[in-house]
């Protein structure tokens, strides 16, 4: 009888590991071997036809830190996550809220908010294209209206990041609207008759019923919110290219041009590293979360 | 006082409705006229097809439709047969080692294929695979977000299925391929339109690795083809914009239920 387990444990054992490996030994050439090559090349020089490369230990850290460049993209990118995280949250969870109230013309509102969600980046960019342009711009007309100057949105350093924003932000709010909304028909009828008894109102009810319990739905958008942050980019290269002067430059583009315009790999390696020491917090800060949602369930 | 309420916020919704979809609808309607009634915002002028004759004539478009038909198909045959492999046995099998590969694999979900661009694009160099359309999808084929959705799908098979299987003579594969795929269609359907809209819309790993219109799929045509450089004017862009969009998005409209319980059902993890 032991025999036969044993024969049935290695038969798992042996079929567990054939179906793994060939999903392993593609994670492995495209995941872990180039992140630890990524490392390996960030310490050492750029290979010159002159200079072959050699190791000079964090010497294209320290090149990064002492770059004025680096630290304004490195700003850039955290202005950027600072407005799109919170701002798009709080836009999909109101969208939800009116898409799930009982309200005329419901499907083309749901409809209307999602739709961003399925366009690509570029095209995204396209049509904004046509809202930023100075003079002939939606914007610039809308603005003529009430008498305002035309403004090149993309074209100055106070305005071009915004622009930016305000792109990612119309992108990814419907998307996250779809988990609230989904949330939001999980919580039972009985909340809202029994607040309706004690004659609750309906923000008190929204604040200390609904908000509540839609936390863990929330901490599941924030992590992706931030995932977004370091990787929605595209549409920099249709609006601005990062300028004027690198103030709408976020870090992934800059890894880009590093690599592929200066081509520059090993400070693009180096750069490579720092954004996914930053992933690996936000995927600590997921993991513990998670933990402590399984302990209440 | 409620009544008022509701009709504010009533408004109040259908008003941002209106400015989430207005990039969309004036893009369509600049598609459709000449650039200086587009621009000029001439409500009664003519409609006309010419944007797209001529933003049809400036790039091989049907070349671009075809290499992201053929990306997205590619892409998810394969994720299909990694995912499902390896989602079984993450899911059904017990082996030793099985939970810290797992984890290695969880790790992939935050180790973007978009950051490693450099030492990716150096890998499929290596491979031989640069400027094709096998290069721009590999990276992608063994999604771990894939493997963890099929693993979670066939968790909820009942054990009793595939028992009845065994002792009717079928292999583990057999089991697989007969009994638990069959069941976890709703889950692939949901994983294509995840991964058919992800695919069709990436841009960045795409524009690395391709450098010839034989393997440019459309986002990165459309990118070439917009680009200010070519002095193309607005009408014409919104022209190609539709124009690129289009299949999706009129997928996305006639199955949008499907597609927002497609993007639910891989979001909830």
């Amino acid at each position: 009888m032991s025999n036969h387990i044993n024969l049935e444990k290695r038969r798992q054992a042996i079929y567990g590991w054939l179906m793994l490996s060939p999903a392993a030994l593609m994670l492995s050439i495209f995941a872990f071997y180039p992140s630890g090559a990524t490392f390996f090349s960030s310490l050492f020089s750029k290979h010159t036809r002159r200079r072959p490369s050699e190791f000079i230990g964090i010497e294209n850290y320290n090149d990064l830190f002492a770059d004025p460049t680096f630290w304004l993209v490195v700003k850039n990118n955290l202005f950027y996550a600072a407005i799109t995280i919170p701002v798009s949250i709080i836009i999909a969870l109101s969208m939800a809220l009116w898409a799930n109230s009982k309200i005329p013309a419901r499907g083309f509102v749901r409809t209307a908010y999602f739709t961003p969600t399925v366009l690509p980046m570029i095209a995204a960019a396209n049509l904004w294209l046509f809202f930023y342009t100075p003079g002939l711009g939606v914007l610039d007309q809308i603005g003529s209206l009430f008498g305002l100057p035309s403004v090149n949105w993309l074209g100055q350093p106070e305005t071009a990041l915004w622009a930016i924003i305000f792109v990612t932000i119309w992108k990814e709010a419907g998307f996250f609207m779809i988990f609230y909304l989904a949330a939001l028909q999980t919580i039972p009828e009985d909340y809202k008759e029994a607040a309706d008894i004690e004659g609750t109102s309906r923000w008190t009810y929204t604040r200390r019923i609904v908000l509540p319990l839609l936390m863990p739905t929330t901490l599941f958008i924030l992590v992706n919110a931030m995932i977004n942050s370091v990787k929605l980019i595209d549409h920099l290269f249709i609006l601005t290219k990062g300028g004027p002067s690198d103030a709408s430059k976020l870090i992934l583009y800059y890894i880009w041009e590093m690599a592929f315009a200066f081509f520059d790999a090993p400070h693009a390696a180096a750069m490579t590293i720092l954004i996914l020491l930053v992933l690996c917090i936000v995927a600590a800060i997921q993991f513990i979360y998670l933990d402590r949602r399984t302990h209440y369930q | 006082m409620s009544k008022l309420s509701h009709y504010v916020e009533t408004a109040g919704a259908i008003l941002l409705a209106i400015i989430w979809i207005s990039p969309l609808l004036f893009a369509f309607w600049a598609a459709f006229h000449s650039t200086s009634d587009a621009v000029n915002f001439n409500v009664t002028s003519a409609w006309t097809l010419d944007n797209f004759r001529i933003a049809w004539d400036g790039a091989p478009w049907l070349k671009y439709f075809l290499n992201t038909f053929l990306l997205v198909t590619i892409v998810l045959i394969g994720q299909f047969f990694f995912t499902t492999l390896a989602g079984f046995a993450f899911a059904k099998l017990e082996f030793p080692g099985k939970n810290f590969v797992f984890i290695l694999v969880l790790m992939q979900l935050f180790i973007l294929p978009e950051v490693l661009i450099v030492e990716n694009y150096a890998m499929v160099s290596r491979l031989g695979l640069f400027d094709s359309l096998f290069g721009v999808g590999m990276p992608y084929m063994a999604s771990a977000f894939g493997i963890f959705l099929m693993r979670q799908s066939f968790k909820s098979v009942p054990i009793e299925l595939h028992e009845a299987a065994r002792i009717e003579g079928c292999g583990l594969l057999g089991i697989l391929w007969r009994v638990y795929v069959p069941l976890a269609k709703p889950t692939y359907l949901a994983y294509a339109l995840v991964s058919v809209s992800t695919h069709w819309n990436n841009f960045l790993w795409p524009l690395i690795v391709t450098n010839s219109p034989d393997t440019r799929p459309l986002t990165v045509g459309l990118s070439i083809f917009g680009a200010p450089e070519n002095g193309v004017d607005i009408s014409i862009i919104s022209a190609a914009t539709m124009m690129s969009v289009a299949p999706l998005l009129i997928a996305f409209l006639v199955f949008q239920r499907q597609f927002v319980q497609a993007f639910l059902r891989s979001g909830i993890k």
